[in-house]
């Protein structure tokens, strides 16, 4: 069987002792909320942490705050079983609920948190592999080694964000709190990542993500779509999260964020200008879907041909925007 | 037809649950890696990291210093070379010299923890010298050299089959239509959720005792005598429950030899669980096949010819694979008719894991081709092809061109219940655009003629105990992997002894304990150690009748064996309980215990690879798939199957049940998304071995399933029964393939039917061009001179024409 590796397991009890934890086992250290990702990883040894800092005893980090005027704040902690089953969340951002039903499996949805999910490491099929199958192709930059397996000509590494919620949280434009030794502060969910497959997050290794800021929830509406190969689970090969916000039956502003195409959720600025402005027609529609194809660069590192994804980018695209458009006719 | 005790059959026939089914849902049943016996060692396995190399130097000098290391193997150490079939003798333990693929073994360590085991493999340090790798079926062809191994055929072609009953081209001389056709079935592994495991130990008197997840204890305790250079009678192997095989753990491995070999240097048992990685490595699953077909016709759809080309990726061993080759081409006969026919296989290795038997073994590929020519045949006809088929089946009790002895046929009333139920004549080619359906048949063994090593022994044996207290244990050596063997075993000899299946104690798979059953493979089991054990039963209540008639006086053929009593059928006060009447037996007669085996009936085929075939009885099945394509995207969902399957006679109908829907599932990840790959261009290495990253459907991704059971009791099988096991797997592929075709008018000749292949089509079919997707070419292979062998109806006599039997090599092949 594949073991974990031996580690130091520590159990803060609030948010300072973690930091100080964190200070104290320097880049060694990690912090893990449900393990989900990290725990297979370290199986895979590659990620190598000596102590693992658990978060899941902070109960700050564990909530969910309603304030129908200035939006909601999900604490990080939270796991993705209890976001999905929130009522309350599930009538006001219906979006989240739907993308939090898709991340992997219920059992692995029980113990992973929100704040997993969003510091998710980046994917790569050269990369998600145990330490032999590595050292047997020699290793790549990401993890021991010199060398992009997927470009290798290139001098970074193109590993994929796979994470549900990422896309769905920038085309929010929800905030996230940042707990450091330095105090507190808000990013912008488009802010929180990097183009890139190894440094993919902006916060500072000991920052800790405190919650998640969602807008208030009046005048706009979103979905998402996600492209993987089984309907039961899956990592998305294609994320697609579409926001709009209505002016009547104009679309006053709008934001499309791909997922799994890029190392960061990829906004497609171009797309959002070409609903802007309009009712969301087929035209309006076919643009802005070809709009997102174009700059989606999927690698061949992921499950499904490069081809055959970046051609579903259109039809993704496409298919979550006529939806927007049909509740809104509905409604 | 074997009879079971007076007229009405009181267990078999009706649903039960399975012998072991409250230990397994109980969490009770010990599979291999639970075992743990004091001072136990733990082992693991270093791998090549090359597809293809030469050792030049082992260094284990540091390995073996670590504080916690008891041991440590190279190739040297365990220099007999061993393989699962006799004439493929090309495996060893650790690799002496060469790497033949990435996850090859070369080195072992025993060590105090699995801990300590897996840091050791990082200190030996393994020199090689890189060879060119060879990648493909082409790049086989293409390169002879550097040879992977230094027998086989030619070069790296490991074995070329040329077989011709009848000329073949005077029957497409007749043919109204002929077709040729190319397909492509892709490689799939098994994905058992247990990943191998095994544990040995040596006893102070040189006994050596394996615990494996092995389908196949015979075989491997006959491998591990072999390597070992011990005599088989001092070694005990014992299959563990299976958590699943479907023919991945049927061949003697690598990691069972290594730990006995560690238990006997280290006087500790020693215990290896395998990584899931390892499992894809160990692998034997589907050879990826390339396959030509070329068929004639008559106006009405009847077979007056056939050939058919087989090129199979071997992978790095032989593993089961010269039976593999001549299974692509054994069974296209079973089903319709076909005049003349013509095989030629070839099966090349290649630097990958190796292939062997899955599920089907060597038949879903060539039946996929099959079946889809048959739509296309059907079409150009303008015949529906369920009624094409059902117009040219297979008499019952006759024989093929190529002598296969076909028994009961219940093929029809397959067709029958599927057209029915999935209301085929209202519904194909009338659906609206992106919906279809499509229909496919197969057939399959239940259990191989022949054995594969050449014995006249039987193929499976049962000892009955019956004991006075009216306990009953049944020893047989067959292998439960989840199947249902075990269950089966007790179900018969419950039927016949009058008692109930739970209250039966079986002992199975144990080589010590059991008398030798052959393994779980070949849809054998049922039948072969079902008729073993209804021998033995029969026996028992053959002694125990007698006495009990004469204690009673009554009449023999008045005593019936039901409820757990043996009484008289006219007057059934009269009577005793079982355990009165074992005692008035063993009164009598002295220990009552009987003894039962099967030996197949004699195949008719007399020529050379005759062998691989035959079986005592064929199952059939039938089935109809219904599918929705999404044209912008390809993406294929299959909404239902309704399969019929010709199962001879139910010996559980839930069982059956199971294993005809768990083959459909299986068949479904191989119709839609498994695919075994490598990164051809790149170091040969597997795509990526992980559970998550091999796609195979879940059970939230399995479709609805209608199931007929037909019953057309088989004069071989106990009670009529046949397979139930792998037949049904057959007719997913071809069935989706064909539905999709009627859905959105592509032919898509290749498995796994991934979206983006659909989109090709559809794409090539909107420009005009041919809206098909599959291999456009065959390579050029240098086919022997066929081995010509005249038709039954020609008068053959099963055997080859005299003057092509010049050719020299190994005797006739044996392998089931
Ligand atoms: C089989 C399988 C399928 C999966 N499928 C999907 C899928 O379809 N979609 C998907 O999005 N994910 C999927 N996942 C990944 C994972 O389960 C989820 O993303 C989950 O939400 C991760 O949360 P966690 O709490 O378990 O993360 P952990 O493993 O605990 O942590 C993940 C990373 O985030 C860091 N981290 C965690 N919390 C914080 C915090 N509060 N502040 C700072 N850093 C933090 C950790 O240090 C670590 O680097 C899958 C995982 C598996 C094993
Ligand atoms: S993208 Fe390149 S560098 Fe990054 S993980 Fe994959 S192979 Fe490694």
């Amino acid at each position: 069987m594949l073991r974990l590796p031996t580690f130091t397991y520590l159990q803060p009890t609030s948010i300072d002792e973690a930091l100080k934890m964190k200070q104290d086992a320097g880049p060694d250290g990690m912090y893990v909320a449900g393990g989900t990702d990290l725990y297979p990883n370290m199986k895979r040894r590659h990620q190598e942490p000596k102590t693992v800092i658990s978060l899941s005893g902070l109960d700050d980090l564990h909530h969910v705050t309603i304030n129908p005027a200035e939006g909601t704040a999900i604490g990080a902690g939270t796991t993705l079983s209890e976001i999905e089953t929130h009522g309350a969340l599930a009538q006001r951002y219906p979006v989240v609920t739907q993308a939090t039903k898709l991340i992997a499996t219920p059992l692995l949805r029980n113990m992973g948190t929100i704040g997993g999910n969003l510091c998710l490491d980046t994917r790569c099929n050269y990369y998600n592999q145990s330490y032999e199958w590595r050292k047997s192709i020699d290793f790549c930059m990401k993890k021991d080694g010199e060398i992009c397996w997927v470009a290798p000509s290139s001098p970074r590494c193109w590993a994929v964000s796979s994470t549900d919620l990422a896309p769905v949280m920038v085309a929010l434009d929800a905030q996230f709190t940042l707990i450091g030794t330095n105090g507190e502060r808000q990013v912008p969910a488009g802010r929180f990542y990097n183009d890139d497959g190894i440094e993919y997050l902006t916060k500072r290794p000991e920052e800790i993500l405190a919650d998640v800021r969602l807008p208030a929830a009046n005048g706009w509406d979103a979905t998402y779509w996600k492209l993987r190969r089984r309907g039961s689970f899956d990592f998305p090969v294609l994320g697609v999260a579409a926001w709009v916000e209505w002016d009547g039956d104009t679309v006053r502003d709008a934001r499309v964020v791909l997922g799994g195409v890029a190392s960061f959720p990829k906004l497609i600025a171009a797309a959002s200008e070409a609903i802007v402005g309009t009712d969301l027609n087929d035209d309006a529609i076919a643009s802005a879907a070809q709009a997102a194809f174009k700059p989606a660069k999927p690698m061949d590192n992921t499950d499904f041909g490069l081809a055959w994804r970046k051609e579903m980018t259109r039809n993704y695209v496409k298919g979550a925007l006529e939806e927007l458009r049909n509740r809104h006719r509905k409604a | 037809m074997a009879s079971g005790n007076g007229d009405a059959l009181r267990v078999i026939g009706r649903p039960h649950r399975k012998v072991d089914a409250v230990d397994k849902v109980t969490g009770q049943t010990k599979f291999a890696d639970d075992l743990y016996l004091p001072q136990m060692l733990y082992c693991k396995i270093l791998r090549s990291p090359h597809p293809h190399a030469r050792i030049t130097s082992i260094d284990t000098s540091t390995a073996k210093e670590l504080p916690g290391v008891k041991g440590v193997l190279v190739g040297r150490d365990i220099p007999i070379a061993f393989g699962i079939l006799p004439v493929s003798q090309d495996e060893h333990a650790l690799a002496p010299d060469k790497v033949r693929f990435i996850g090859d073994p070369v080195a072992a360590v025993a060590a105090i923890s699995e801990e300590i085991a897996t840091e050791t493999l990082d200190r030996i340090h393994v020199e090689y010298e890189q060879l060119d790798a060879i990648a493909s079926i082409e790049q086989a062809l293409a390169n002879p050299e550097p040879r992977i191994h230094d027998y086989g055929d030619s070069g790296n072609l490991h074995k070329l089959v040329s077989l011709e009953f009848g000329d073949v081209e005077e029957g497409f001389e007749q043919a109204y239509l002929v077709r040729e056709d190319l397909f492509f079935y892709g490689g799939s592994t098994h994905l058992p959720m247990e990943q191998h495991a095994a544990l040995a130990s040596y006893s102070a008197d040189h006994k050596l005792t394996l615990w494996s997840s092995t389908q196949t204890p015979h075989y491997v305790q006959r491998a591990l005598a072999k390597v070992l250079e011990m005599p088989a009678s001092r070694i005990r192997v014992i299959a563990c429950p299976n958590g699943g095989g479907f023919g991945g753990k049927s061949d003697p491995f690598s990691h069972e030899i290594v730990v006995a070999k560690f238990a006997m240097m280290t006087g500790r048992p020693v215990k290896i669980t395998l990584t899931r990685e390892e499992v894809f490595y160990c692998h034997r699953g589907r050879h990826p096949t390339l396959m030509w077909a070329k068929t004639g016709v008559t106006k009405d759809g009847h077979i007056t010819a056939m050939h058919f080309r087989t090129a199979l990726d071997g992978g790095g061993y032989g593993s089961y694979g010269v039976a593999s080759t001549y299974y692509t081409g054994a069974l296209q006969t079973v089903t319709y008719q076909v005049d003349r026919y013509k095989f030629q296989g070839m099966r090349a290795f290649t630097n990958k894991p190796p292939c062997g038997p899955k599920r089907g073994h060597g038949t879903p590929q060539p039946r996929f081709a099959l079946e889809v020519q048959m739509d296309k045949l059907a079409e150009q006809l303008g015949m529906d092809p369920a009624d094409m088929r059902l117009r040219h089946l297979v008499p019952e009790n006759s024989l093929t061109a190529n002598y296969l002895r076909v028994g009961s046929i219940g093929l029809g009333a397959c067709i029958e219940k599927v057209v029915d139920g999935s209301q085929w004549r209202d519904r194909f080619r009338k659906l609206p655009e992106g919906r279809g359906v499509g229909l496919a048949c197969s057939s399959y063994l239940s259990g191989a003629g022949l054995p594969i090593y050449w014995n006249n022994m039987p193929h499976s044996g049962v000892q009955l105990k019956c004991d006075r207290g009216g306990g009953i244990t049944v020893f047989c050596g067959s292998t439960d992997i989840g199947q249902g063997s075990d269950s089966i075993l007790a179900y018969i000899v419950a039927e016949v002894l009058g008692v109930d299946p739970f209250e039966i104690r079986i002992v199975t798979a144990d080589t010590d304990l059991t008398p030798v059953d052959l393994g779980s493979y070949a849809s054998r089991v049922t039948l072969m150690s079902g008729n073993a054990a209804l021998q033995a039963a029969e026996r028992a209540r053959d002694m125990i009748a007698p006495e009990v008639a004469q204690k009673l006086d009554v009449p023999r053929d008045r005593l019936v064996f039901a409820d757990s009593r043996v009484f008289d059928s006219e007057d059934p006060e009269r009577g005793m309980t079982f355990a009165e009447a074992v005692q008035a037996a063993e009164g009598a007669l002295g220990t009552i215990g009987t003894v039962g085996s099967y030996t197949p009936p004699k195949s008719p085929g007399r020529y050379r690879g005759a062998g691989v075939g035959p079986s005592p009885a064929y199952s059939y099945s039938a089935a109809v798939a219904e599918v929705e394509v999404d044209i912008d995207s390809g993406i294929v969902r299959v909404l239902k199957i309704w399969i019929g399957h010709d199962i001879g006679r139910c010996i559980n109908p839930t069982t059956v049940m199971g294993q005809v829907e768990g083959s459909i599932y299986m068949g479904l990840g191989e119709a839609l998304m498994e695919d075994m790959e490598y990164r051809e261009n790149f170091h040969v290495v597997h795509k990526i071995p992980s559970m998550l990253e091999y796609k195979s459907p879940t059970t939230l991704d399995m479709c609805e399933v209608e199931t007929y059971l037909i019953s057309d009791p088989d004069p071989n099988g106990p009670f009529g029964a046949k397979e139930a096991g792998q037949g049904p797997l057959l007719p997913v592929a071809p069935a989706v393939a064909n539905a999709v075709y009627d859905a959105v008018g592509v032919r898509i000749d290749e498995v796994p039917i991934m979206p983006e292949k659909v989109r090709k089509a559809l794409k090539q079919k909107a420009s005009g061009k041919e809206a098909r997707y599959g291999p456009t070419s065959f390579p050029d292979i240098p086919w022997p001179e066929p081995i010509h062998v005249p038709t039954p109806w020609e008068g053959g006599d099963g055997k080859a024409l005299q003057h092509e039997e010049t050719t020299t090599g190994p005797p006739p092949e044996r392998q089931h």
